[in-house]
């Protein structure tokens, strides 16, 4: 880590919601931290925890869950099961020794433009204060180096 | 990046759009081009092309070209959200003999160039989003879309006027309805009202026509006395089981002459259609003009079934149509689309306890009021109080019980307002006496509301602004004395007021029926947490909901008055025509499917389907997703232990390509 450290960050979208509201947030020209890459997804739902890992793993240093409000979903309740995986994986993050942090979940309906921009600087800054995870550069949390990555993801 | 070794790599174009300069101003649009072709050509591109406006028919040409000249198998386009114009450059694709589906578009406007300023910034991520799309497309597979057809015949729940209405439309139309009530006559809570505001028509005058009908239309089946049990199947093709309850009657014979009813010798307070303000027969017609007229028998309160003995009914009827011993009936229907029209619950008045309602004689519900001042109501018409004789001389009219109160509905219910209106109207019109209006806001939005509240202010009745605290008894003074006392605070006039009145009206609220929860996953529709069924989308698509082939109408979707519920009714029937008359309805290929060989039968995916799409098959253990049900959000996919589900155009290998695709730079950079 030479110069300042600028986190790459994948956001996982709902195609009803958080994907409109970035829609939003670009033709209301705000602006906002160019780390986060977005993935669209139907339903926040769809967000296999792989997805998550595979990101990691893969040398993201957060990924942002985003999905419709409780009560809002598109289709009905799926945004509550994606909620339970959510909490399950920053358990099992925790259990690995990676900052369950890395990870965040946040609602924003298709008007939420700017909730979503100002969401997305802060968990920037989160990531920013956490520091590099750098998984893909075979490093395992506490800094040794490993032969291999520190682990495998299929899925 | 790990690609698997072997396989030859399809053949992808690349084509970035400058969209003028919304895109160019904020990405350098001939770098991300050139790095596409360069970088990404291991990748498999073959072709990267930069364009003032792709979505331009200058543009869409560029692609078909090289679709047909160059062989692309795969094409990204990245240019604007896919919300805009991913139909336009599938359909490019499309027209040049490519299968719509093996096209990506990757949005660098919305998510670069509109919401980032520095330009050496945003190419990159405009690079990283453009790799994620290739290495994406290369994993998409060529997709048809589903054609189903559609049943000509359709299933309205509910007879109240949202439902009668949508059936009428339907069948005038020369389509076969199904039009299933649970009370023994169609009508609704309509059939309970003395007059409508602002108009002041009677409601019976202009509802028993449309029942009349409706009961007697070739093309409706009235199934009363009924409820639907079970629903199978999706769009176009639904199996629904209703349940016949016995009504004792044979319909065959029965003439509706009503002389079992004169001669049944017990009476039952009449819950239900006189709001327990009056009797009935325990073999009775909710009412006159009730549609269809062959009565019920009310079994658990008639002593035949209770004691073995009376048979009265049996013995008069002319023709023989008693039968005690008819049993509940399954009938199975098949019909393409689904009206739920299952209108909404009335507040209980009892949960105000402050009210007094049901401890107070002389304090009275909306409906109550309705009934009473019906002339073929218990009273006959009669303005009286709760002895049955006496004229009130003042009357207290309360809005919003149990509406816009956080103790128990958050929600207006719309009609309130017009209704206490109509009640002051009805009371000084028979019985002169002096009417005060309790209210919050007076609320009178719709066509001719507000000139009706205007006349009954001209009429005199009295307006105190404020939430009332509470009715009592318990009289201060010589004033006070017998009377109920109203405690409010007149927030116009700053002070607290007591009031002394002969009655009180509540003008309760509406609520979701007390089993909508059970009624939303028996159809498969939302259902917000007040209960209220939501639609596809609340102003745009009202009457629609998340499942295809099932509309809603009415007051099941939130409090309306009549003149919208009608209306309801009717855009419902025609979206239902709309797909009938389609004959084949075109489902979007966006599915999950289960892998029936790594199927473990585990069933954790049964219960994650909101839309009731997996079907688990007891003798295989195997689970099978319906394809026509199934909306396509990929939970289940996400949730399959065996990796069993696969879900088309969000497949599991499409987003880890993907997130290699947008991770590339960081790992080239190792």
């Amino acid at each position: 880590m030479s110069e300042t450290f600028e986190p790459v960050i994948i956001g996982f979208t709902c195609n009803w919601c958080s994907y409109r509201a970035a829609d939003l947030a670009g033709t209301a020209r705000m602006k906002y931290a160019p780390n986060v890459r977005l993935i669209r997804l139907m339903c926040s739902g769809r967000l296999d925890p792989t997805f998550v890992m595979k990101a990691l793993a893969s040398g993201a240093d957060g990924v942002l869950i985003t999905g419709c409000h409780p009560g809002e979903c598109h289709y009905i309740e799926q945004n509550y099961k994606a909620l339970r995986r959510y909490l399950l994986l920053r358990r099992v993050l925790k259990g690995m020794g990676i900052a369950p942090e890395r990870v965040k979940l946040v609602w924003a309906s298709a008007a939420e433009g700017l909730k979503l921009a100002q969401e997305i600087n802060t968990f920037v800054e989160e990531i920013r204060a956490l520091g590099p995870l750098g998984w893909n550069r075979k490093l395992a949390g506490n800094g040794h180096a490993l032969e291999q990555p520190a682990m495998e993801v299929t899925a | 990046m790990s690609a698997e070794s072997g396989s030859k790599k399809p053949r992808v174009g690349v084509y970035v759009c400058h969209c003028g300069t919304n895109i160019s101003h904020t990405v350098d649009v001939e770098q991300v081009r050139e790095w596409a072709e360069k970088t990404l050509g291991a990748e498999g591109v073959v072709i990267a092309r930069d364009y003032k406006f792709m979505c331009s028919s200058l543009g869409q040409e560029l692609i078909e070209k090289d679709i047909k000249e160059l062989g692309l198998e795969r094409v990204v386009v990245a240019a604007c959200s896919p919300h805009l114009h991913e139909l336009t450059f599938r359909g490019a694709s499309k027209r040049a003999g490519l299968n719509p589906y093996l096209t990506e578009l990757a949005s660098i406007r919305e998510q670069v160039s509109w919401v980032h300023t520095d330009k050496a910034v945003a190419t990159e991520k405009a690079k990283a989003v453009v790799a994620g799309a290739v290495e994406r497309v290369i994993k998409n597979e060529p997709l048809e879309e589903i054609r189903v057809p559609i049943h000509p015949d359709t299933l309205v729940v509910g007879g109240g006027i949202a439902g009668i209405q949508a059936a009428l439309e339907i069948a005038n139309a020369g389509f076969k309805v199904y039009l299933v009530e649970r009370e023994p006559s169609i009508g609704g809570h309509m059939a309970q009202f003395d007059k409508t505001f602002p108009t002041l028509d009677c409601a019976a005058c202009i509802l028993t026509p449309r029942m009349f009908e409706a009961g007697t239309h070739p093309n409706i089946e009235l199934l009363t006395w009924s409820e639907v049990t079970h629903v199978a199947g999706y769009v176009g093709n639904f199996t629904v089981t209703v349940k016949k309850k016995p009504r004792y009657v044979n319909t065959d014979l029965c003439t509706g002459c009503g002389i079992c009813v004169e001669k049944c010798p017990k009476k039952v307070v009449d819950d239900v259609y006189e709001a327990g303000l009056g009797y009935r027969k325990v073999v009775y017609t909710p009412f006159a003009q009730a549609v269809p007229k062959y009565p019920v028998i009310d079994a658990p309160n008639c002593t035949y079934f209770q004691k073995g003995t009376c048979k009265a009914c049996e013995k008069f009827c002319p023709t023989n149509a008693i039968d005690f011993t008819q049993k509940e009936e399954y009938v199975t229907i098949q019909v393409g689309n689904i009206i739920l029209a299952t209108g909404y619950d009335l507040f209980d008045a009892r949960r105000v306890s402050n009210y007094g309602y049901g401890r107070l004689a002389n304090v009275f519900t909306s409906i109550e009021f309705e009934r009473m001042s019906n002339a073929a109501g218990p009273t006959g018409g009669n303005i009286v109080l709760r002895d049955g004789k006496t004229q009130p001389k003042t009357v207290g009219i309360i809005h919003c019980v149990g509406s816009r109160d956080k103790n128990y509905n958050n929600y207006c219910s719309s009609i309130c307002c017009m209704q206490s209106l109509k009640f002051a109207h009805l009371v000084k019109e028979r019985t002169g006496a002096t009417v005060y209006e309790f209210y919050i806001d007076m609320r009178t939005p719709m066509k001719a509301y507000d000139e009706f509240y205007q006349r009954v202010l001209e009429e005199g009745t009295l307006f105190v602004r404020g939430k009332v605290a509470q009715v009592t008894n318990a009289a201060r003074n010589e004033r006070e004395e017998g009377k109920l006392i109203i405690q409010v605070e007149d927030t116009l006039a700053g002070k607290q007021r007591r009031i002394p009145v002969d009655m009180v009206i509540l003008s309760i609220g509406m609520e979701p029926r007390h089993d909508a929860k059970e009624t939303s996953h028996l159809f498969g529709v939302g259902c917000s947490s007040d209960g209220w069924f939501i639609e596809k989308h609340p102003k745009l698509d009202p009457v629609s909901t998340m499942t295809e082939g099932v509309m809603i109408a009415g007051c099941a979707t939130g409090p309306k008055d009549i003149p919208a519920s009608v209306a309801q009714g009717a855009a419902a029937a025609a979206r239902v025509l709309n797909k009938i008359m389609q004959k084949e309805v075109v489902l979007e290929p966006i599915k999950a499917s289960i892998d029936q060989e790594k199927c473990s039968g585990c069933r954790i995916c049964n219960g994650l389907c909101p839309f009731n799409a997996i079907l688990f098959h007891e003798d295989r253990m195997v689970s099978e997703i319906n394809p026509a049900l199934c909306q396509g959000c990929g939970t289940c996919v996400a949730a399959c232990p065996a990796g069993a589900i696969s879900g088309t155009g969000f497949s599991n290998e499409q987003i880890l390509a993907q997130i290699d695709g947008l991770l590339m730079d960081v790992n080239l950079a190792v």
